[in-house]
């Protein structure tokens, strides 16, 4: 961690006691208005003198917006008030999400002699985050631990999950954490009043209200950490008897792997049957077992583990019958009308928005006629002409729900298709090259298995997927030999997850070949 | 009808002598014009004075009933023009629009209203868009005033001085003829506070008694040999006359001791800032009163000589406080502190930065290191001691993301951004200019489209260039708003008219809608005052533009990406205008919501439309928001171990506006997205055959589970 924060802590002047300055650092669309003239309304009730600002225009939409309010006693003779916050000068700084207060603390508003920070731990994720191919979400724990050190006293908590929770928005559990701070030298009824004031969604921003004067008093309740959840573990599968006896077959074979890697497997293990079968749970597991036996307990089998994870996701790869299969599940449609809160007399209609191309039908065909029809560019268009558009299926309805049901119910059709076989060879051209490096180069080989995270997508996002995969490994061929060739192969995977065209990757491939010629 | 209404506080706008007014800055300023007999007022929206016309609009009928006539103008210029009525008339009048850019639109009209001189008092309120939250180029509006001699009002931001400020400048305006510009800053628009208020004048003499009583006087007309004359009349009759009332009027204020041998010159606008940076320096207390001599220029322009020196004399050094630059005023000082032989030091520049807002930081920084350097016994021990040690804090900067405005979730410009994304990727990287509003947002990630913005209603124009064609056509964006501001004579007119064989896409919102909602010739309300729902395609065909294509639904992203395709291929080679409607999301759920909401509570049927991405089929590539940069479309991270990264998500706060399904269409993406349309209050046989499908399906499902193994848990 540097130190790069221009901080000064500028000498108190008593004269300025009298002042509070409060600023709300929100993003536009949230309410930040409404807050501020609630605080503003209450303290003039309280016989304040008040003033707010704001920032007002385009600047709002959807972006980081200031509000900043002084006021002080009313026995002080007009006194003069500042109209945009000071670094080092800030006594009460509202942050109506993660980022934001993080932003407050940038900005020098949160400093340890004096500001009281009240955070909303809640996420509304940068278009910056939100664009990367890989993970580019910011670390929340980073600006945690900034407010700890930076506030003189801090208050995190959910405070959108709070009024959400209760039918309200977040500026009504913010004003109640204010009240909650004791920041403010006001009752909480005073509080409430300035609620009732402003007379719209009275009853519901009451109750967001209270919720967020709790958090603020009593902090968010602990979860349970200790015991384990009762969802991660794996209940008995549901299913005919044969099924379960086969299922059986398979736990007891993943008891017998090396403890660290149990829990991997088994979550494999539940992906692939899922997929296709028991049998496919086994040919599974006979791959992994292949690896974990070339492993060792000294490496606290790190490869069994990556190869768990990662043999399972190329084995349950993203088909046309897996797709109409997962959309035709009872459990989505539970999942929808519970997110969409469907209840009462509600009913729901269900689009799906589909666009097979000539290469998924293509791919459903058997081995033989499909490698044909894939090789005959005129058959190709034929077949692009007939299905390439874009299909709004209505789940909802018999007609089209049918029609994905047969579709998802081509799993015993599956292993001939040409689809299957593809990703078959794939597969194994893959493990052969991890396995390959084996026993030697440990490292190599766990960084080949883990390049499996690029191939994901459909349609044109797969292509570009396989072609990253396939670069990165044809960097791991270079560096192969070299001492540090795990760690270029992990920057490799890393570039290539930073960018959908693949700049950083080329980039980095470039390097390589700089050094290795 | 815009965004903001404000027909709750207008009603304040009716008290009286002995009231007390609590509100906005823009507010006060408005009701200020009604006391001061204001005849009549206009103007063009733009942040931070969108909300002034805004409050003046939904005034129209109290203005109604004091005689006043309020115009929307078409752009700032027409604003501008619109004070021709007080050259002739003692009719006081008041336009309003932003600055810097709003007055560079109206500077042709300005310099000739300011050449002619006026008899009425004419006001030009200026929002300053300077500083934190600002969209624009970072100028100052303070040349203008110079070049054509209107006289320039920097108030210090509180509302009685606000207040004040309009009834000073319509007197200055008629003591001097010449015009006034009353400058508020970005947060003094919306500062709030309160002012007593005295009775609404109606005005003296109204324009429609003027219309009675026409009159005319050419020598007030800028055409040769008047013009010479007028320039002679403003050095020699006008300036002295504004220089007098101010002076005699005390419209600059002074504060603190008479003697010491600092003071400190500051800008109006600027005068709490500095203020607080005295009070943390121990120099002045809660109230303002200041141990440093101030002189605050209520009045930046022009500067009353006399008086400045008078405050310099005697003094070792003064600070001048003028934020942004050139420098004006303190070039200006420092040339009559020159010719006067003064020894005065001046300070400004050099203490202060050259560029940039003065913030609280920069404030204190600065008036710290002079007040150290010229008079360091007047600070208090406690200052003069060295700082506490620094607090240490982490480095944020590489973790906390940038976070510029963007597109509203739901907004229709998105789809074309998307469609236009799309175009280039199969047909190549195009030349693309952006124009001024929201739409200019699709230059920033994940679009990243368009290079440059040359001013309201130029994007086509800013392509002119290109106009001849080559390899690929040249792309220009333009807005409703900016269409009718400008664009149909600066823009098509000059591609009707050049043969341009360009491709201009106009993007048709129904509203003003980055400056917040307000009507525009094309919009689609009924406007009681306005005249409202005039195509843009007649628009388009009456200056001779022959391709033409409507699309009327910009959220159908296939066939947008097929029109612009087609723009860019066809064999016809003049100018092609693609006329993309869908309304502002924003105004369409403020206009709706209350109404659905009705709607399902009175048992009537409504469909509430959302979509929702299914997270065990995606994939996590996120190739759907780098289409999209929705705020509902985010994030999700699953617990299931076999997964590295986030999957997409759609949060409660989709308005089920299509984008991301017709973009996974358009681009072939994936198939994770559906829509689920809540159907409230069904009917009877709605609600019976949706009973019976669900049965079936039931079935169906119950079946399948029965023959194999089902696992519950998340991402299965």
């Amino acid at each position: 961690m540097s130190l790069a924060l221009p901080l000064d802590a500028q000498p108190a002047d008593p004269a300025l006691d009298g002042i509070i300055k409060l600023a709300i650092l929100a993003v536009g669309g949230q309410g930040g208005g409404v807050l501020t003239n609630w605080i503003e309304s209450l303290a003039r009730s309280q016989g304040y003198h008040c003033q707010a600002t704001s920032v007002a225009g385009v600047a709002q939409r959807t972006g980081a917006t200031i509000y900043y309010i002084e006021m002080a006693p009313g026995d002080v003779a007009s006194p003069v008030f500042s109209l945009a916050p000071s670094s080092g000068d800030v006594d009460i700084m509202i942050a109506a999400e993660m980022m934001e207060a993080g932003r407050a603390i940038m900005r020098g508003f949160v400093t340890p002699d004096r500001t009281t920070l009240i955070a909303s731990t809640h996420r509304m994720l940068a278009v910056s985050e939100k664009t990367v191919p890989g993970d580019g979400m910011a670390s929340s724990a980073e600006v945690r631990a900034a407010a700890e050190v930076a506030s003189h006293k801090l208050i995190l908590a959910d405070m959108d999950v709070a009024a959400v929770s209760v039918g309200s928005v977040i500026s009504a559990s913010l004003f109640g954490a204010l009240a909650g701070s004791q920041a403010l030298p006001f009752e909480r009824t005073a509080f409430e009043e300035a609620i009732r004031a402003s007379g719209k969604g009275v009853e519901a921003s009451l109750r967001a209200f209270a919720a967020g004067y709790e958090l603020a008093q009593n902090g968010e309740p602990t979860p349970i950490a200790e015991e384990p959840a009762v969802s991660q573990e794996i209940v008995a599968p549901k299913g005919p008897p044969a099924s379960q006896n086969a299922w059986a077959k398979l736990e007891a074979r993943v008891a017998s792997l090396p403890r660290a890697i149990q829990e991997m497997a088994q979550a494999g293990l539940v992906k692939v049957v899922d997929f296709q079968d028991d049998n496919y749970g086994e040919e599974y597991l006979d791959r992994l077992g292949a690896l974990v036996r070339l492993d060792n307990a000294e490496r606290e089998f790190e490869l069994s583990r990556e190869a768990a994870k990662y043999i399972a996701n190329a084995m349950a790869y993203d088909d046309v019958i897996r797709v109409a299969d997962l959309k035709t599940r009872a459990q989505r449609f539970g999942r929808i009308e519970s997110e969409m809160r469907l209840g009462g007399e509600k009913v729901m209609q269900l689009t799906d928005y589909l666009h097979p191309r000539a290469e998924e039908i293509v791919g459903l065909l058997p081995e033989k006629t499909g490698r044909k029809l894939e090789n005959d560019p005129a058959w190709m268009k034929r077949i692009d002409r007939w299905f390439n558009r874009g299909r709004r299926i209505r789940t909802d309805s018999l007609r089209g729900f049918a029609m994905l049901y047969v579709l998802g119910g081509l799993r015993g059709w599956r292993r001939k298709t040409l689809r299957h076989r593809m990703e078959q060879d794939h597969l194994n051209d893959w493990l052969q090259m991890v396995s390959g490096y084996l026993p030697d180069r440990y490292g190599m080989a766990v960084e080949v298995l883990r390049c499996r995270r690029l191939i994901k997508g459909y349609s044109d996002t797969h292509v570009r997927g396989l072609s990253k995969f396939d670069k990165v490994l044809s960097g791991a061929r270079l560096v192969e030999n070299r001492e540090d060739g795990p760690q270029w192969v992990a920057r490799l995977r890393e570039a290539a997850l930073k960018d959908e065209k693949g700049t950083e990757l080329d980039g980095a491939l470039k390097t390589i070949e700089s050094f290795v010629n | 009808m815009a965004e903001r209404s404000f027909k709750a506080e207008v009603e304040h706008l009716r008290k009286g002598t002995g009231d007390v007014f609590t509100g906005e800055g823009i507010l006060a300023i408005t009701k200020a014009l009604l006391e001061n007999g204001v005849g009549y007022v206009g103007g063009y929206q733009g942040a931070p004075i969108s909300h002034l016309m805004d409050v003046l609009a939904d005034a129209e009928d109290l203005m109604g009933e004091l005689g006043i006539r309020f115009e929307a103008n078409a752009s700032e210029a027409a604003a501008a023009a619109m004070l021709a009525a007080s050259v002739h008339y003692p009719i006081r009048g008041a336009v309003t629009f932003k600055g810097s850019v709003g007055v560079n639109v109206a500077s042709d009209a300005l310099a000739n209203l300011a050449s002619s001189g006026v008899n009425g008092g004419a006001l030009v309120i200026v929002g300053e868009d300077y500083g934190e939250g600002s969209s624009i180029m970072q100028e100052r509006s303070y040349a203008f005033a110079m070049k054509s001699q209107f006289w320039l009002l920097d108030p210090r931001p509180n509302l009685p001085s606000i207040v004040k400020a309009v009834g000073d400048g319509f007197a200055l305006s008629e003591a001097s003829n010449s015009p006034v510009m009353l400058m508020v800053r970005i947060r003094s628009c919306h500062v709030t506070g309160s002012f007593d208020t005295s009775d609404n004048e109606p005005p003296p003499l109204s324009v429609k008694d003027a219309l009675a009583n026409p009159q005319r006087d050419f020598n007030r007309v800028v055409l040769p040999p008047m013009s010479y004359a007028h320039e002679h009349d403003k050095v020699d009759n006008r300036w002295p006359a504004a220089e007098k009332f101010i002076l005699e009027n005390k419209l600059n204020e002074k504060f603190g001791p008479d003697k010491s041998k600092v003071g400190i010159v500051c800008l109006g606008g600027m005068y709490n800032s500095v203020i607080r940076a005295l009070q943390r320096l121990g120099l002045a207390d809660i109230s303002g009163n200041t141990s440093v001599p101030l002189y605050v220029l209520n009045v930046t322009y022009p500067l009353v000589k006399s008086d400045l020196l008078e405050f310099c004399e005697g003094k070792e050094a003064v600070l001048l406080v003028e934020e942004g630059q050139p420098e004006f005023i303190e070039q200006q000082l420092g040339a009559m502190l020159y010719k006067e032989g003064g020894t005065t030091r001046l300070e400004g520049k050099g203490i202060f930065p050259k560029a940039g807002e003065y913030t609280g930081q920069i404030m204190f920084d600065g008036l710290e290191a002079f007040v150290r350097r010229y008079a360091p016994d007047l600070l208090p021990g406690k200052v003069l001691a060295p700082n506490a040690p620094k607090p240490e804090l982490p480095d944020l900067s590489k973790t906390v993301p940038i976070r510029p405005p963007g597109f509203c979730t739901g907004c229709p410009e998105r789809p074309i951004f998307a469609s236009l994304k799309l175009a280039e990727q199969e047909l190549g990287k195009h030349q693309i200019t952006g124009d001024i509003g929201c739409h200019l947002f699709a230059c920033l990630p994940p679009f990243e489209i368009g290079g440059s913005t040359m001013g309201y209603g130029l994007g086509p124009a800013s392509n002119a260039a290109f106009d001849g064609g080559g390899k690929r056509r040249a792309i220009s964006i333009l807005g409703d708003g900016g269409f009718w501001h400008n664009g149909l004579s600066s823009s098509i007119g000059n591609m009707v008219f050049n043969k341009s064989d360009s491709v201009a896409i106009i993007v048709d919102n129904y509203y003003s809608a980055a400056t917040g909602g307000q009507d525009v010739p094309s919009s689609r309300a009924e406007n009681k005052t306005k005249s409202t729902n005039n195509p843009i395609t007649k628009a388009l065909a009456g200056a001779g533009v022959e391709w033409i294509r409507q699309i009327d639904r910009t959220y159908d992203v296939t066939k947008m990406r097929e029109t612009i395709r087609e723009a860019l291929t066809t064999d016809y080679n003049g100018p092609k205008v693609i006329v993309a409607s869908s309304e502002c999301m924003l105004n369409r759920q403020r206009r709706e919501k209350p109404q659905r909401n009705k709607a399902i509570a009175n048992g009537q049927r409504v469909e509430q439309p959302r979509f929702g991405v299914d997270q065990d089929v995606c994939t996590g590539d996120h190739a759907c928001i780098r289409l999209s940069g929705c705020p509902s479309l985010s994030l999700k991270t699953l617990d299931d171990p076999l997964r590295d990264d986030p999957v997409a998500h759609i949060d409660q706060s989709c308005v089920g506006c299509g984008n991301c399904g017709e973009v996974a269409d358009a681009a072939i993406l994936c198939p994770s997205f559906y829509e689920a349309r809540v159907v409230h209050n069904p009917t009877g046989l709605e609600a019976w055959l949706s009973g019976m499908r669900k049965k079936i399906i039931s079935w169906l499902q119950e079946r399948r589970a029965s023959r194999r193994l089902t696992f519950t848990g998340e991402g299965v």
